[in-house]
């Protein structure tokens, strides 16, 4: 009898050893103001792993709550008690700023879903950190382009007063051309935009750009609607995404927007991602899900070909990037960001779902500007 | 800066603090009348939104919306007062924050369970939206004038339930002295029962409201409740009248504040940086009101003297 419970110990050892070859840890938001982007980010991340039919990989999800601190606690937690092999999930800059740079230090593979803040594309990158989503001024970078395209002359651009905030008015105003009528930094969190508003009225502008992610983007777009301004509007996907464009509602319709990824991207990958997400959890995936969802299939590519414990070849098999990605081709710059097509999209409404239509390229190929300053 | 830009601002600072008074007035009027530190107030605003925006997605009518949104927020009091608060009015102050701020994560994680975490649609409904032009030329939207008027007439309103009427003559006998009015007969726990849920309403109403030209999600009460403590500390605890006069300053200041201090900033600095500078000092401008109150009245603006 003691020997069968012994062997039956063994065994149930054994088990739980196979399935946790790999340990993840995903620490993200999942309550609060922004928890719908984290929880789109998980969910996608989920999806690939369930596709992928692997059941040696164990992904630990925490939530932060969008505060530096409680993501700075996780992060130890996960490093020294639960012994992760890669770490990934989070969304806002701030945090990522607190959590990262440490990570990576202890020789924790970071993989970033979302947030892109400068410092980790250039002075501060880290072999071990790869970004899978962009760099923050990217998508801003194209806005800025896409003004140009549109003819815009003078520019009234408006962002929170955090480090993706000035990242986002930098962004822009690298590649737009044209005058600024105004630049102005709200409150991280604000929700009323009528003094900015009036702001623009005042202003001689000829169009808006902003940078209001999550429920600030809500907030101003409804009381701009309402203000009877129709200076046409400019800004980041970030804005515009399936989440909250249905709270908006009418005030988005028409607005151009800058992505990486919408779901009209036409290749195999992206069809069947946002056909299975639908299935799986019954609404669109935005672009939060299909970066949750590369970041998982990067990192199960380079697992087929190396264990984390080797790292220089784990390293190596994620610097290659041999996956599908929902945006078609991906490849990573010498700072391991993306180097990537984007598009400039515009809001439509399919019989009673208010999405985005790819209007055409914004940039193509698009690098970083602070991969020179990355020495690895 | 031209002066139409100048009213309209003032204008924005008026409407902002009206709605800061909306949440003020049931805080201080809990606060003054039990002697309850509600800190989930703001969970009764974001009640108040939430309601309003179910009601007007099914039937598409702002003004049952409203209804719905007081009566919601008044129900949801009511509960509160009877089945929490009773038991804290002999307990101390820390006691009361600490049951109350329970309160915020189970108001906050019930809504997440039955809404999602997606914000919700609630728009302005169509006779009051887009602009109205003013005299002098100022174009101003309707919807934020009816907030200003709205608000206004809430305090007139309340400022008449309190002086006079009965029940007015019972809550202000409640604040002086509570075991003298339950001596004369008044039934003291109705009557708090009945504040509790005047004062959710005016949360409800205030985050139904605002829900409109803002974004109804989880966790939308706090940063205004933040705002409430600060205007009624100013105004002085207790004084309805101290939390209009209060919730017009901090309105006024915050607003102004955000538009000038930059451009006094640029006076002197380069762009960018006096952006910077400018926004982060304004953030800090409602605070530096009430200190400067505080060292000047102890007991804030009307707030009983020691």
């Amino acid at each position: 009898m003691k020997k069968f419970l012994t062997a039956a110990a063994f065994s149930a050892l054994c088990a739980t050893g196979a399935l946790a070859e790999v340990k993840v840890g995903m620490i993200t938001t999942l309550s609060g103001g922004g928890a719908g982007l984290g929880i789109d980010v998980r969910d996608g991340f989920m999806l690939a792993i369930a596709q992928s039919g692997r059941d040696d990989i164990e992904v630990v999800i925490e939530d932060d709550q969008r505060k530096p601190d409680i993501a700075v606690q996780l992060s130890d937690k996960m490093i020294q008690s639960e012994r992760v092999d890669v770490m990934t999930g989070i969304i806002w800059s701030n945090l990522a700023m607190a959590v990262v740079p440490a990570a990576v230090n202890q020789n924790v593979f970071y993989l970033s879903p979302n947030a892109g803040p400068s410092p980790l594309a250039g002075k501060g990158c880290h072999q071990n950190y790869f970004n899978v989503a962009w760099q923050n001024d990217n998508l801003h970078e194209a806005a800025g382009a896409y003004a140009n395209g549109a003819d815009y002359k003078k520019s009234f651009i408006m962002a929170p007063n955090y480090p993706a905030g000035v990242d986002a008015l930098t962004g822009y105003k690298r590649f737009f051309e044209g005058e600024l009528a105004g630049e102005v930094y709200t409150e991280l969190g604000q929700t009323d935009y009528a003094a900015e508003i009036a702001q623009i009225r005042a202003s001689d502008a000829d169009s808006v750009f902003f940078f209001l992610p999550g429920g600030m983007g809500i907030s101003f777009l409804k009381q701009y609607a309402d203000s009877g301004i129709d200076l046409p509007v400019v800004g980041p996907a970030f804005s515009f995404d399936q989440g909250i464009l249905q709270a908006v509602g009418d005030a988005a319709m028409g607005v151009v927007n800058t992505s990486q990824w919408n779901k009209d991207i036409d290749n195999p990958t992206n069809t069947a991602f946002v056909e299975s997400f639908q299935a799986e959890y019954g609404r669109l995936p935005s672009l939060y899900a299909s970066q949750g969802f590369d970041t998982a299939n990067l990192l199960l590519s380079a697992l087929d070909k190396a264990d984390p414990s080797d790292a220089d070849a784990f390293r190596e098999a994620l610097r290659a990037a041999e996956f599908d990605s929902t945006r078609g081709d991906f490849s990573f710059g010498p700072n391991h960001h993306p180097v990537q097509t984007i598009y400039a999209r515009e809001v439509i409404k399919e019989g009673d779902v208010f999405t985005n239509k790819i209007l055409g390229v914004a940039l193509e190929n698009h690098s970083d500007a602070y991969a020179a300053e990355c020495k690895m | 800066m031209s002066s139409i830009l100048i009213i309209e601002q003032i204008l924005n600072g008026l409407q902002f603090g009206v709605m800061l008074f909306l949440m003020a007035a049931g805080l201080t009027l809990i606060f003054g009348v039990m002697g309850l530190i509600n800190l989930a107030h703001g969970s009764l605003y974001m009640i108040g939104a939430f309601a309003a925006a179910a009601v007007a997605g099914v039937t598409g009518s702002f003004l049952l919306a409203l209804i719905a949104a007081l009566a919601a927020a008044a129900l949801a009091g009511a509960i509160v007062e009877m089945v929490v608060i009773r038991r804290l009015y002999s307990a101390p102050h820390l006691d009361q924050v600490l049951a109350t701020f329970a309160l915020i994560l189970i108001f906050s994680e019930g809504t997440r369970w039955l809404f999602g975490s997606f914000p919700l649609f609630l728009d302005i409904p169509d006779a009051l939206s887009g602009p109205v032009t003013l005299p002098g030329g100022i174009e101003y939207p309707f919807y934020r004038l009816t907030l200003i008027g709205i608000g206004l007439a809430v305090a007139v309103g309340l400022w008449a339930l309190i002086e006079r009427t009965r029940l007015g003559i019972q809550i202000r006998a409640g604040e002086n002295d509570r075991e003298m009015i339950a001596a004369l007969g008044v039934d003291i726990s109705k009557l708090y029962t009945l504040v509790f849920a005047l004062g959710a309403a005016l949360a409800g109403l205030a985050g139904a409201l605002v829900g409109a030209i803002q974004s109804v999600q989880v966790g939308m009460g706090e940063p205004v409740l933040i705002l409430a403590f600060v205007v009624i500390v100013i105004g002085g605890i207790g004084s309805v009248r101290g939390a209009l006069i209060g919730a017009l300053l901090v309105g006024l200041t915050d607003t102004l504040g955000g538009v000038f201090l930059p451009e006094l900033f640029k006076l002197f600095m380069e762009n960018g940086a006096a952006q910077k500078t400018g926004s982060a000092l304004a953030s800090m401008g409602i605070y530096v009101l009430m200190g400067l109150v505080l060292i000047w009245r102890p007991t804030g603006l009307f707030g009983a003297r020691a």
